[in-house]
């Protein structure tokens, strides 16, 4: 409503396209809710919103009426309040007491909202969620891994999740859910969706340049198509050329967050014409790019760092197979 | 009310001399540098603090500027990064920390106790020059790379990124002792500096605001000096403290930094509950009501303010546990500060209310800060926080306590003290559109916020999705119009001390002590240390207000000739 009615007054500035996007929400202020575990959020939320909107109306509502009421004439009539008293200790424990027997009701509403977000049933699909800068890769139970997160309706699902390099956090705010991704050790959340659909995924804690493009999709499939999904993704990459591979790996695993394919330098170098070039390092020698130089990024990235360049890439170690190094290194071959 | 021009004053010769203040005493530059006077230290404070809220705002303009459409505006997204860091830090260590207490507390807090000073006045001067030094190693931070963190300074992020981190935490550890070092010389002063007379409960709820402040100045920052040190000793000497490639835990930051910040909150806004304190029964012509309860729900608040820092970490991983005992600990601060807010408005009611720009600033942080308190409870919600943690809902909340209060309550200070300070008044129509255009303003920025994050909307981000664009169009237009309430605010107080009408000693009818001098005070503030007999909030029956001189004035002397 009010969200129509104040239309953007530029649209200028450049746009990605595929942009995640929220589905139509039914009420003004919350995203729709998705998850079994949104309505009791919702509930406490908009109680807190009238209860809030009801103190606003009477403690400002007062302040304004007791303005006009009270209003002194100038400071030349010289009035002066009426004798009145300057404390009340039955209105003093009035006004302390009421309020606490409503915050301790919030209190348990809140401990026990959390806590259901914070114990994922024993039954529940496990996904890992690996953040690095700046980029989201889910893990799926068979091994695939892929950049947007899809998961079936009506069953709980907990997401591992950790970090590669600084703080992030995985935020799905269809279904209100939120963890840090912290670097060293694993979190945890769990959510069961109960609409299908397309939702965007954010990373909510600061980390960087792209923080703001570290987004991702989550797509809820109705019965049977999760793992048709999976099926799918996994017959895509065998048998596939290795040129082909690569390119669907710089896709998905995070490389077009750094480099570009069409010769414009990013927050990394741009992979065109970039194989048989000589390029100079940050710690004064130089060297071709070859196959060995590429291998060796990829695994040790902070290595040979080419001038001009922030060592920010994280280590592919244990991430990637040597048919999919290979099919990178075709890749940029390729890309002459 | 006793008057410091009953009995003894035909002897005092300098009463004659009318222009001799503490601005006349001393002349040059060097009286200036090297004075130990707490009214000159505050009024370089109170320059300094003003020119660093500039820069800040500046900072804060920009970083709107560049969120009126999604992508590109006019900054690329590392500058975009450093631009909000700056202003976070400005504003936090800069501005609204040493706002109040350094430059407002300075000037006004030893007249309220009819002192001559501060307990320690070179440590006052010291505290000045390292709040300098502080503020020069931030900036440098600015010149050689900007510092792009946030001014939370996380880690592992703060201990890895390629820009300027150590000067600006370097910055923020000195200017910490700087904080020490006032909040040591109040709670000397008010121990020990009282006049006869005024008991605990005698004192202004300003100076037990001040009092309050000082306690968790003294007992909180040394932990954010020692967490910035070991930072920068993670960073330049790679001993694994925070970052987990090297052995560290980054949680652990995330406990040191809010074990200070928290109570650091409470060192921004328990000031401005004292100035709100003063201004409201003075211009409602009334006895504070509830005066105890406020005084001792400020110490409530300093002493719960310690034990609440895990509400900043419910999705950071830490045990339920945890989280539940610091949202149970948080929903406690809400009851002292309810009593506050209940207080004030009781304070008016049946009062004789006048609407000047003092009062007005005093009801715009009642409106500001009743919406703040009211959205700090949605975060204390331990399920409803996770949904909203980090998104602009945040944002929203703490700019309606911080801009809206802190820096509310600090502008309506600067107005009712300011004839105190600087012996000008200020055009008073002037400062009612100010005040006009600053709450509006403030409402029209950190309003759609609250929407935005609720909505999903994450804080912090330099590119967002389309459908936040008109949202965030809205915000940026209140941000010009806060520009521009505080640009005309300078104006105008700037034209004042060119030409400004003379203040008389008491243009509000105040009991307090520091309005029963001459305006501004002479260099020893009182003639003859003035005695105490009543509360601060009674007598204002004995005051009138002549006309002639603009102020009020003791009945006594008037009904004398």
């Amino acid at each position: 409503m009010i969200h129509a009615m104040i239309r953007p007054l530029l649209t200028v500035g450049e746009q990605s396209k595929d942009l995640p996007k929220f589905p139509e929400s039914q009420t003004f202020w919350m995203p729709s809710d998705a998850s079994v575990t949104t309505r009791n959020v919702d509930w406490v939320y908009y109680f807190m919103y009238w209860m809030s909107a009801v103190s606003c109306v009477l403690i400002l509502g007062a302040m304004i009426y007791f303005c006009v009421k009270y209003k002194a004439k100038s400071r030349a009539a010289n009035e002066h309040a009426a004798k009145s008293s300057d404390h009340s200790t039955v209105l003093e424990i009035t006004w302390s007491v009421l309020p606490l027997f409503v915050v301790i009701a919030l209190f348990v509403w809140g401990f026990k909202g959390y806590v259901d977000l914070r114990t994922p049933p024993k039954d529940s699909i496990e996904i890992h969620a690996t953040a690095q800068k700046w980029k989201w890769l889910f893990t799926y139970p068979g091994g695939l891994v892929d950049d947007s997160l899809h998961v079936p309706a009506d069953r709980p699902v907990r997401m591992v999740i950790n970090s590669v390099d600084v703080l992030h956090a995985l935020y799905i705010p269809n279904f209100r859910v939120k963890m840090d991704a912290v670097p060293g050790r694993y979190t945890d959340l769990w959510f069961q969706a109960t609409n299908t659909g397309d939702y965007p995924v954010f990373c909510a804690e600061y980390c960087g340049t792209s923080h703001s493009n570290m987004l991702s999709h989550v797509t809820v499939h109705p019965p049977g198509g999760y793992e048709a999904w999976i099926d799918e993704q996994q017959k895509k990459t065998l048998d596939m050329p290795p040129e082909e591979l690569g390119k669907l790996l710089y896709e998905k695993q995070g490389c077009s967050t750094c480099h570009t394919t069409d010769g414009t330098p990013k927050i990394g170098p741009t992979w065109k014409g970039l194989f048989g070039k000589t390029e100079s390092f940050a710690d004064g020698t130089s060297g071709k790019v070859d196959e060995n130089y590429i291998r060796q990024s990829v695994l040790e990235p902070t290595a040979k760092v080419v001038q001009g360049f922030a060592p920010s890439m994280p280590t592919y170690q244990g991430k990637l197979k040597d048919a999919e190094i290979n099919g990178i290194i075709e890749y940029i071959k390729s890309l002459k | 009310m006793a008057s410091p021009s009953t009995t003894a004053d035909a002897a005092i010769p300098r009463e004659t001399s009318a222009d001799e203040s503490y601005l006349t005493h001393d002349k040059g530059i060097l009286s200036w540098i090297f004075t130990l006077d707490h009214k000159r230290i505050g009024v370089m404070y109170l320059c300094s603090v003003l020119s660093a809220f500039a820069l800040g705002g500046l900072f804060a303009l920009l970083v709107r500027t560049e969120l009126l459409t999604p992508g590109r505006t006019i900054m690329d997204a590392d500058t975009y990064n450093q631009m909000f860091t700056l202003h976070g830090a400005i504003m936090v260590f800069l501005v609204i920390i040493p706002g109040i207490p350094a430059a407002l507390g300075n000037i006004i807090m030893p007249l309220q106790l009819g002192a001559k000073d501060v307990a320690f006045p070179r440590m006052n001067l010291a505290s000045y020059y390292l709040w300098v030094i502080g503020a020069c190693f931030m900036l440098s931070s600015l010149v050689i790379n900007a510092v792009d963190t946030g001014w939370t300074f996380y880690a592992p992020y703060s201990t890895t990124t390629q820009t300027a981190v150590v000067p600006a935490a370097f910055g923020a550890f000195i200017l910490g002792f700087s904080s020490i070092f006032t909040g040591l010389n109040f709670i000397v002063t008010i121990h020990k500096m009282r006049p006869p007379g005024m008991s605990w409960f005698r004192m202004p709820l300003f100076v037990w605001a001040l009092y309050a402040t000082a306690l968790i100045q003294v007992l909180a920052t040394p932990v954010i000096g020692i967490t910035l040190l070991m930072m920068i000793v993670e960073r330049t000497l790679h001993i694994g403290i925070f970052d987990p490639a090297l052995g560290g835990d980054p949680v652990l930051f995330q406990h040191f930094f809010w074990f200070y910040s928290h109570p650091a909150v409470y060192i921004m806004i328990v000031p401005a509950f004292g100035v709100v304190s003063e201004i409201i029964p003075v211009f409602s012509r009334k006895r504070m009501f509830g005066y105890k309860f406020i005084a001792v729900s400020s110490l409530a608040i300093a002493f719960l303010g310690f034990l609440v820092w895990g509400h900043h970490m419910f999705t950071s991983g830490q045990s339920v546990l945890a989280g539940t005992i610091f949202s149970a600990i948080t929903f406690l601060i809400a009851i002292p500060t309810a009593i506050k807010v209940f207080n004030w408005i009781s304070t008016m009611y049946k009062g004789v209310i006048h609407l000047e720009t003092p009062m007005l600033y005093a009801l715009a942080f009642l409106w500001v800060f009743t919406i703040g308190g009211l959205t700090g409870i949605f975060l204390a919600v331990m399920s409803v926080d996770v949904h909203l943690h980090d998104t602009y809902f945040v944002v929203a909340h703490f700019h309606y306590v911080m801009m809206g209060g802190a820096i509310t309550a600090l502008m309506g200070g600067i107005h009712y003290w300011w004839s105190k300070a600087f012996g000008r008044m200020y055009e008073e129509k002037y400062g009612r559109i100010a005040a006009a255009l600053v709450f509006i303003g403030l409402n029209v920025t950190f309003f759609p916020q609250f929407i935005l994050g609720t909505r999903g909307m994450p804080r912090r981000y330099y590119n967002y999705l389309p459908e936040f664009q008109s949202l965030h169009q809205l915000s940026t237009i209140g941000a010009y119009i806060l520009g521009l309430g505080f640009l005309m605010t300078a104006a105008y107080l700037y034209a004042s001390l060119k030409n400004g009408k003379k203040a008389p000693a008491n243009p509000w009818g105040g009991s307090t002590l520091e309005w029963q001098t001459t305006s501004p005070p002479p260099y020893y503030n009182f003639h003859n240390a003035p005695p105490v007999t009543q509360g601060p909030y009674d007598g204002y029956e004995d005051l009138e207000f002549d006309e002639k001189m603009g102020g009020y004035v003791a009945k006594a002397t008037k009904a004398t000739p």
